[in-house]
């Protein structure tokens, strides 16, 4: 009882902080907007707005959706694609860095860590913006092109567009995806690569069969980390997509702040947090990550 | 010989990776240094110039004077309650730990946006409470809070348990055990966590910039400044600085945590 007493400062802050005011969300989509008042009789309109169905369709991407108010469920789809893009990008950029320092760095493991963490710590703005003045219309790539004589002209595709926001998302957190595959990497058991040498792998045999398997945990829990956050992310979009590269993220504020339509744009958030929340632990039991985490215990 | 090129290759690929998370911020304390307006090639000149003007922009010393108070009283609080919390989960064998911790580790997972949402309208429509700095301070330590004890938790596993027990064996009362041991060997991750907490709710953006009123605080202050074209040098120096100084508080952090876990003496401080 005593260790619940020590925990209980820290627990009550998050609980107030956080369970209140999800439960509260929660609530709030439940309830409606009219006008500048709100009507707090429970109803699901909002849910039934939000994938409400309509003869005429909206096309996206050459799919044609039956809703009479599409814009959430297509910005979600678009947001879900983009971080899966990102998401899939990282892991095999991110795995021959952690595969290095796992086997191949003997003294200064810590400074390589220490390399890839810092960007995580300082502010994510300022990294994104960077990469805005690096692809604006007389930014760094473009004024750099010129001056070297590859191009004549500005290109003009480089910003505001999903593509870019995309390539940002990969770029923000692929030093992030090297730490759990490195240490599930760490944690295999030298003398079983040797027993493959021994027993007459070749180096590419002992990877498939030994290495990638026993480094799955990790490179699921990569792909996690990378997915579960940027399918919301609302800095990487505003700076670097436009209107072209708008995500989900951008639909809730806009409900919130601009529109006067909080409710919808709490439904909009239960919405992600419940598709997001799906994808993962499909995912999860997809790859049986948790039967390896179980045998690894 | 194939193997030194094999090494080789790999080694390459690190730097080059290194390089490539690097490259994009970089280009940020570059281009502050440049006398053109524009971020672009090829540059035209040295100058300070643009750091001095920041330094003299009355709004832009209120918002840091903003980030600084609330960052200090957010790590300041976060580091205090994580401190028992931290002790609670590494000292007991409590029967719901998992589920506690994973609870916490939440403010990670779910995207600041809805953290956001959510705190906005319990404050706005359920309780009545005006957008302050305050507001803003309250958000940050929620999202402090994991990191805090991710640091305060890996250092207090760092150290043998067992001088925690002779420590009562000798008759020191518990709270006597927590002050004149505890806490002066966990005192390497308990600063480190300070750092910790000041650099996150410094550099913070989406929160604060849902829950802030009239006051800004410096991300806000930054985001506001890149609509103007012609602030883009200050927003440039600015930006240099703020970059430079969660990397020097990030680095010692992590020395100081390093330090304190991989010590062979645990009292060695």
């Amino acid at each position: 009882m005593a260790g619940y007493g020590l925990l209980s400062p820290a627990l009550l802050i998050m609980v107030a902080m956080l369970a209140l005011p999800i439960a509260a969300l929660v609530l709030l989509s439940f309830w409606r907007q009219s006008g500048y008042t709100l009507d707090t009789t429970l109803t699901g309109a909002n849910y039934a707005r939000i994938f409400g169905l309509s003869d005429s369709p909206t096309v996206w991407m050459g799919i044609p959706f039956y809703l009479a108010y599409p814009v959430p469920v297509i910005l979600l789809i678009k947001s879900l694609m983009m971080s899966l893009t990102a998401t899939v990008t990282v892991i095999p950029l991110a795995y021959p860095m952690a595969y290095f320092i796992a086997f191949r760095v003997r003294s200064g493991k810590s400074i390589w860590i220490l390399l890839l963490t810092i960007p995580f710590w300082t502010s994510y703005l300022l990294r994104v913006f960077a990469w805005k003045i690096m692809l604006g219309y007389t930014g760094a790539i473009n004024s750099g092109l010129m001056a070297l004589g590859i191009i004549h002209h500005p290109l003009d595709a480089l910003l505001y567009n999903s593509g870019a926001v995309t390539v940002v998302l990969a770029h923000s957190w692929v030093s992030f995806a090297v730490l759990p595959i490195y240490v599930s990497l760490e944690k295999i058991d030298r003398s079983l690569l040797e027993a493959a040498s021994d027993l007459g792998d070749t180096r590419w045999q002992r990877f498939r069969r030994i290495t990638l398997p026993l480094s799955m945990p990790g490179v699921i829990a990569a792909a996690l980390m990378v997915f579960i956050p940027t399918v919301g992310d609302y800095v990487t979009p505003t700076l670097i997509g436009g209107s072209g590269g708008s995500m989900v993220g951008n639909l809730i504020q806009d409900l919130f702040m601009k529109r006067n339509n909080a409710p919808m744009g709490a439904a909009v958030a239960i919405v992600m947090m419940a598709v997001i929340a799906l994808i993962a632990l499909l995912f999860v039991w997809l790859t049986g990550y948790h039967k390896m985490r179980a045998r690894r215990r | 010989m194939t193997f030194l090129n094999r090494f080789a290759g790999l080694r390459l690929y690190a730097v080059l990776f290194v390089i490539f998370i690097y490259g994009p911020v970089l280009l940020l304390p570059l281009f502050s240094l440049d006398t053109g307006l524009y971020p672009t090639f090829p540059l035209k000149g040295l100058t300070l110039q643009h750091y001095a003007e920041m330094a003299a922009n009355t709004s832009m010393i209120e918002a840091l004077k903003n980030s600084l108070t609330v960052a200090v009283i957010v790590s300041a609080l976060s580091t205090t309650v994580s401190i028992p919390a931290a002790l609670a989960l590494s000292r007991y064998r409590l029967p719901g730990a998992a589920a506690v911790l994973g609870f916490m580790s939440l403010p990670l997972l779910i995207p600041s946006i809805v953290i956001a949402v959510a705190l906005l309208i319990i404050l706005l429509k359920f309780l009545g409470v005006a957008l302050s700095l305050w507001t803003v301070g309250a958000g940050h330590v929620l999202i402090c809070i994991p990191f805090c004890m991710s640091v305060l938790m890996s250092r207090l596993e760092g150290f043998d348990p067992s001088l925690e027990e002779a420590s009562r064996d000798l008759g020191c009362t518990g709270w006597q055990t927590f002050w004149r041991l505890t806490l002066p060997l966990a005192m390497p991750g308990v600063i480190s966590s300070l750092l910790m907490g000041f650099v996150v709710s410094f550099d913070e953006f989406v929160i604060a910039f849902f829950l802030s009123g009239t006051q800004t605080t410096l991300p806000i202050f930054l985001f506001s400044q890149l609509r103007f074209p012609d602030k883009l040098p200050g927003v440039l120096a600015l930006g240099s600085l703020i970059l430079a100084g969660s990397a020097v508080l990030v680095v010692l952090a992590e020395l100081l945590r390093r330090r304190g876990a991989k010590s062979a003496n645990p009292g060695d401080i």
